[in-house]
């Protein structure tokens, strides 16, 4: 703020801001000045650039950028179980979204909050930046988070990645956000110890927030359109990230055709994981066979081509890839070579169970994975044996799903 | 804290109530389009049905989804509006 103004004609020429004996006696032309008083002191500053007053003030003087009906809870009703009634929840506590809170979270975009970002099933509800920063506030997420959930919901809403039949299937899955680029290291993602696991605000809150945007905005709920028999946890929100740094490969959104340096979100209908234990092979060969073993029976060990898998492998088991110079293609070549035999293999009654492929397959030499079927994504902590397999629900082959990736825009 | 003001999160439609259709008293020689959603033996559930609904005086027709695992499609549906008096719908495994 200023604290002296020169003025000419009406007009401010000049102006001082604080106090400075010698900056004061300058401007003046009046010396000595202020005799008795410190040398200087820093002036004022306006309260509207204060942190927590900020949105505050734009909340009662600028809520005319938000279009969402504004809801009034009773004097006596209490915030959170407010929230719990309404049905706003996916089973956890959510956190009120207040103008002020939602302002705050719009500051993570540039995009205008009357931009429609996708329209979302099941109901096909336009969906703007604004609703998707509502519902951000709601599962807890911070607004630099609000890029990578705006490009997770575009994926999710497109024809390829079919949200409308994954929420409407018995089957256990959900919607699985793999980022990578450097957005992961500027929000603060995990993509190190327990990634698939909780802890990390990001991670549990990004996918969290998408699912809240399903059920409020595309009105997608467990016993309406949403029919999983048996669902999984990975539902309430499943978001991780690759962990690029010390890869020994190139991160999946470059193996997709993006630009390292670009900024991705990949969407996987799926569940998991579906651990793979192999404590003491030391040789790729040795290695590969035990992922192909536990892969084999994804879905079912009599079916095929039917179902996608992405295997998250930590850095110990990547190394034993990484001495040998195995790049991802070959290790899909090869899983794809131990894991293609004649369909009678895979055969209806094959082991006695009624489950398998057709009997006219029987003659085709089958790989178990479809062209693009099988993915691996490096990430985990550096210490433990093991690889996740992350499974899909039905993939295009079965009318399914195709994971789907979108650059994430600021 | 009470009397909290916040932002509604969800997509705003008032859902109107739809009313049902009236039961028809009869199904004597209605067009009854029997649609398979393509999901395993539902077509033996429809078999069954069509033969109750024919010896009923019913004139039935036969649809099919592509998969069950999507919308019918748009066609599909307007093909059924046009061709039909009632549907039934087999869902299941």
């Amino acid at each position: 703020m200023p604290t002296l103004l020169r003025v000419e004609h009406g007009q401010v020429v000049d102006q001082l801001q604080g106090w400075l004996r010698d900056r004061w006696e300058e401007f003046t032309g009046v010396a000595p000045l202020g005799e008795g008083l410190p040398e200087y002191r820093a002036g004022c500053g306006s309260r509207s650039v204060e942190p927590a007053l900020v949105e505050k003030l734009a909340a009662r003087f600028g809520g005319d950028r938000l279009a969402s009906r504004r809801i009034s809870f009773g004097a006596e009703e209490d915030e959170f179980e407010a929230a719990y009634a309404r049905g706003w929840s996916d089973g956890l506590p959510v956190i009120p979204p207040t103008p002020e809170r939602v302002l705050r979270m719009l500051a993570g975009t540039s995009r205008e909050p009357s931009e429609v970002v996708a329209v979302v099933p099941p109901d096909l509800v336009p969906c703007t930046v604004e609703k998707i920063a509502v519902n951000a506030v709601l599962a807890g997420c911070r607004p630099e988070y609000l890029p990578v959930l705006m490009a997770a919901l575009e994926a999710a809403c497109t024809d390829d990645f079919n949200m409308h039949g994954l929420l409407a299937t018995t089957f256990f899955s959900g919607p699985i956000v793999i980022v990578n680029g450097p957005i992961s290291r500027e929000i603060g993602m995990n993509s190190g110890v327990n990634v698939l696991g909780q802890g990390n605000r990001a991670n549990s809150t990004i996918g969290r927030a998408l699912q809240l945007v399903v059920r409020n905005v595309g009105g997608g709920r467990p016993d309406g359109v949403d029919r999983a028999t048996l669902g999984s946890p990975g539902k309430l929100g499943f978001c991780f990230a690759e962990r690029e740094e010390d890869s020994p490969w190139e991160p999946l959104h470059v193996e997709l055709g993006f630009r390292p340096e670009q900024s991705t979100v990949t969407l996987f209908a799926g569940q998991g994981p579906e651990p793979i234990v192999d404590q003491l092979s030391r040789t790729p060969e040795e290695l590969i066979r035990s992922f192909a073993a536990c892969l084999d029976a994804v879905a079912h060990p009599n079916l095929a081509l039917g179902f996608d898998a992405i295997v998250v492998v930590p850095p110990d088991h990547a190394r034993v890839f990484r001495g040998a110079g195995w790049s991802k293609a070959r290790m899909r070549e090869e899983v794809n070579r131990l894991l293609t035999r004649p369909g009678r293999e895979r055969a209806r009654g094959r082991g006695g169970m009624g489950e398998g492929l057709p009997e006219s397959l029987a003659e085709a030499d089958i790989s178990k994975f479809r062209e693009g079927g099988l993915h691996f994504v490096h990430a985990g902590g550096k210490a433990g044996m093991f690889s996740g397999v992350l499974t899909s629900w039905v993939n295009p082959n079965g009318g399914g799903s195709t994971p789907v990736t979108v650059e994430v825009r600021k | 804290m009470s009397g909290l003001e916040v932002l509604d999160p969800t997509g705003e439609r008032q859902p109107r109530e739809r009313r049902r259709l009236p039961r028809p008293d009869s199904i004597d020689g209605r067009r009854v389009a029997l649609l398979d959603i393509s999901k395993a033996r539902g077509n033996v559930f429809l078999d069954r049905l069509e033969q109750l609904l024919s010896e009923r005086g019913a004139k039935t027709e036969r649809f099919r989804k592509p998969t069950f695992a999507r919308p019918a499609p748009r066609a599909l549906l307007e093909e059924i509006t046009a061709r039909s008096d009632l549907v039934v719908e087999a869902l299941a495994d």
